[in-house]
């Protein structure tokens, strides 16, 4: 689904990634760990094209479509989510609406009708449900006043209503409280199938106890220094990061 | 000087002027000329006016209609309102004249007045002698001089004690003319204790000629009354609108102002408000979204002289082009108005490098225990934001019409007519996307 070949990546003239290979199946979830400043959260803005961030050399293949081609939103259409580490607030902007307009450019993208109203009214129930969310928090201006993990929670709840192919999950579970982190896992865990693969980015391994990763990656200084099993996770949380960067 | 045409033309035509008017009107008019002579129209050199050189908008041949003399336009012909589905009582000025038309008594309670500002001065001369001139400031804005000289006719709402007009009440400004022509009209707004009243204006040109239209809307409010004015220009380019809005408030009222400007040549709104009587609320909106080479100015003056009063202003404007914007908010809060709470808030979108804005609070609190606040910024619309709408599938031209459309919300939101809420939303966003680039009646702008 998703093959990653040699990725360079610069910001604001300083290189963040220097070479990173991966390759994503249907079906597998990958988690990609790493210290602080490593690039995990560079290298799940390139995949969404954040124009901030500038590719220098490599290539990333979609659906055996060339990613950095395609604009922002043309990559959402095709099936690629990026669950924001720092969610953005937008007042005036309702989350109906917002949700509406989102679900029905993917629907003509598809050349679908756009949904019905019931249909939707009935979508937005469920997957709040889903999450577990208030149906105050859907009512208002897309993550304005939310809290840290009321934002998290929006994010898989938006995933839920889209219904991606890739889901990019840049550390979703910072700013979690326990409870929180097992109802945006559980939700999580509920939108895998074997069709759909998940990227999780993350700093501790606590997020892999509730969504079990079939591949860890470690990525140090703009590269994948280190590739493993679920098993893997466990030793990093053992041992930290320092045997593996200077070994 | 640029005044004198116009203090000859005053002195040559003044039987005109009278004969044409009313008595009540008539007899301010000497008074504003004394004043007008000695101040002239503000120029930039004034500090209030340092960005809008009105002087020179004068400085052109322009007609008065001050013979009375019938303009051919019917607007019920000429305008379809883009403002539809919105039951309202309407009525028309055209230039500065009352338009007679059909009466629309049904639903009305009794003893309202709302028509022509000549046949209330001659039917309630003691109401209109109360306030007329009385709330507009002669003294130092040498614009109300200027209106008070020329004014003939213009509109007024009397809502007597107790009454409240439920349905909206609509007035349709519309410029028409064969000449380039300078109307003066007149708005006064009389809501007595526990009346209340919500008036939408709206301004429209429907013939491509200049104007210079200068307006003196008074708002008075007495105790416990409630009043709105909601004004939205969708003028021609061609069109300099020197508008000067002045409301004077007592014990627990609350006057909600809106001035929207869609489309515009030449604008400046001049918005003042004393709150006379403890515990008043006054709420001063204002929008524009100027492209081209538009000008808009809104000066904001809230004077707080008794205790326990509320204020809270919001203002934005959205710059394409070589627009240039301008917003000074000032607040006054006199020695004896304690507890007073005073928010300002100016709020700016510039889309273009050569667009330009001037923004400037300036609060003066004489009063200790006070809760006053501004805030104001000037900028572009938000990458993060764009990115991540773009990022849920929203295409980038729609991402980035969402979030003009999500600038004005709160500023919408201040309007207490919901199905107008809806409409302005609707008007905001088709003038967003350039469908909106000459107002819905006329075919002046291209």
């Amino acid at each position: 689904m998703l093959t990653i070949k040699n990725l360079h990546a610069i910001v604001e003239e300083q290189e963040i990634l220097k070479g990173v290979n991966l390759v994503v199946n249907p079906g597998e979830i990958h988690a990609v760990m790493g210290p602080n400043g490593s690039g995990k959260s560079t290298l799940a803005s390139v995949l969404a094209g954040h124009p901030k961030f500038e590719v220098t050399r490599g290539s990333i293949e979609f659906k055996g479509q060339d990613l950095l081609e395609m604009e922002p939103e043309d990559r959402s259409r095709e099936g690629l989510f990026l669950s924001f580490q720092y969610p953005v607030e937008i007042p005036g902007v309702s989350m109906v609406n917002f949700m509406r307009s989102a679900l029905n450019e993917q629907r003509k993208y598809r050349k679908e009708e756009p949904i019905s109203a019931t249909d939707f009214l009935k979508l937005m129930r469920d997957k709040r449900q889903l999450l577990g969310m208030d149906s105050q928090l859907v009512s208002r201006s897309v993550n304005e006043g939310f809290s840290g993990g009321e934002k998290k929670k929006n994010e898989i709840f938006q995933m839920a209503m889209i219904n991606p192919l890739l889901a990019i999950l840049d550390e979703t579970d910072s700013g979690l409280d326990i409870d929180a982190l097992r109802v945006v896992a559980s939700g999580v865990n509920k939108l895998q199938t074997k069709e759909n693969a998940t990227i999780l980015i993350t700093h501790y391994q606590r997020l892999l106890e509730y969504i079990k990763p079939d591949f860890v990656h470690v990525l140090s200084d703009g590269k994948i220094i280190k590739s493993g099993g679920a098993d893997l996770a466990l030793e990093l949380e053992k041992k930290g990061y320092e045997w593996l960067i200077n070994p | 000087m640029i005044e004198q045409q116009y203090i000859d033309l005053f002195q040559q035509f003044r039987s005109e002027i009278d004969s044409n008017s009313v008595s009540g009107m008539n007899k301010h008019r000497d008074s504003a000329f004394a004043k007008f002579k000695q101040i002239g129209f503000p120029t930039s050199k004034l500090e209030d006016y340092k960005h809008s050189n009105i002087a020179r908008q004068f400085d052109a041949e322009f007609g008065l209609n001050l013979r009375n003399i019938e303009i051919p336009v019917n607007p019920y012909e000429t305008f379809k309102c883009d403002v539809p589905n919105l039951n309202t009582f309407t009525y028309f000025l055209i230039n500065d004249r009352f338009y007679n038309q059909v009466d629309q008594k049904e639903g009305m309670p009794e003893n309202v007045f709302v028509g022509s500002m000549r046949q209330f001065a001659e039917e309630h001369p003691d109401v209109f002698e109360k306030h007329y001139a009385k709330i507009a400031d002669n003294e130092e804005n040498g614009l109300v001089a200027y209106n008070t000289m020329f004014a003939q006719d213009g509109f007024v709402v009397y809502v007597p004690k107790n009454v409240e007009i439920e349905k909206p009440l609509q007035l349709i400004n519309i410029l028409s003319s064969g000449v380039d022509l300078n109307v003066n009209r007149r708005i006064l707004i009389i809501a007595e204790e526990n009346a209340h009243v919500k008036l939408l204006v709206c301004d429209h040109t429907v013939d491509e000629v200049n104007f210079v239209v200068t307006q003196v809307t008074e708002i008075f409010a007495d105790k416990s009354a409630q009043v709105d004015v909601y004004e939205l220009e969708e003028n021609s380019t061609k069109v300099t609108r020197l508008n000067n809005l002045y409301s004077e408030q007592l014990d627990n009222s609350k006057v909600v102002t809106s001035s929207i400007t869609l489309h515009n040549g030449y604008t400046r709104n001049n918005i003042r408000f004393r709150l006379l009587g403890e515990h008043a609320e006054a709420h001063a909106g204002g929008l524009a979204i100027c492209d081209k080479e538009q000008h808009i100015d809104n000066f904001a003056f809230l004077d707080h002289s008794k205790p326990n009063c509320l204020s809270d202003e919001l203002f934005k404007t959205v710059l394409n082009d070589k627009a240039t914007g301008v917003f000074c908010g000032k607040i006054l809060v006199e020695k004896d108005a304690q507890k007073t709470l005073a928010y300002q808030t100016n709020r700016n979108l510039l889309n273009s490098v050569n667009a330009q804005m001037f923004a400037k609070p300036q609060l003066e609190i004489y009063a200790d225990d006070v809760k006053c606040s501004h805030g104001l910024t000037t900028g572009h619309l938000d990458e993060e934001a764009l990115f991540y709408l773009r990022s849920r599938g929203m295409d980038k031209e729609e991402a980035r019409l969402l979030l003009l459309v999500a600038f004005t919300s709160d500023v919408v939101e201040l309007i207490r007519i919901p199905t107008l809420q809806d409409r302005l939303t609707q008007l905001i966003d088709k003038r967003f996307r350039g469908e909106l680039m000459r107002c819905g009646s006329c075919n002046v702008c291209k």
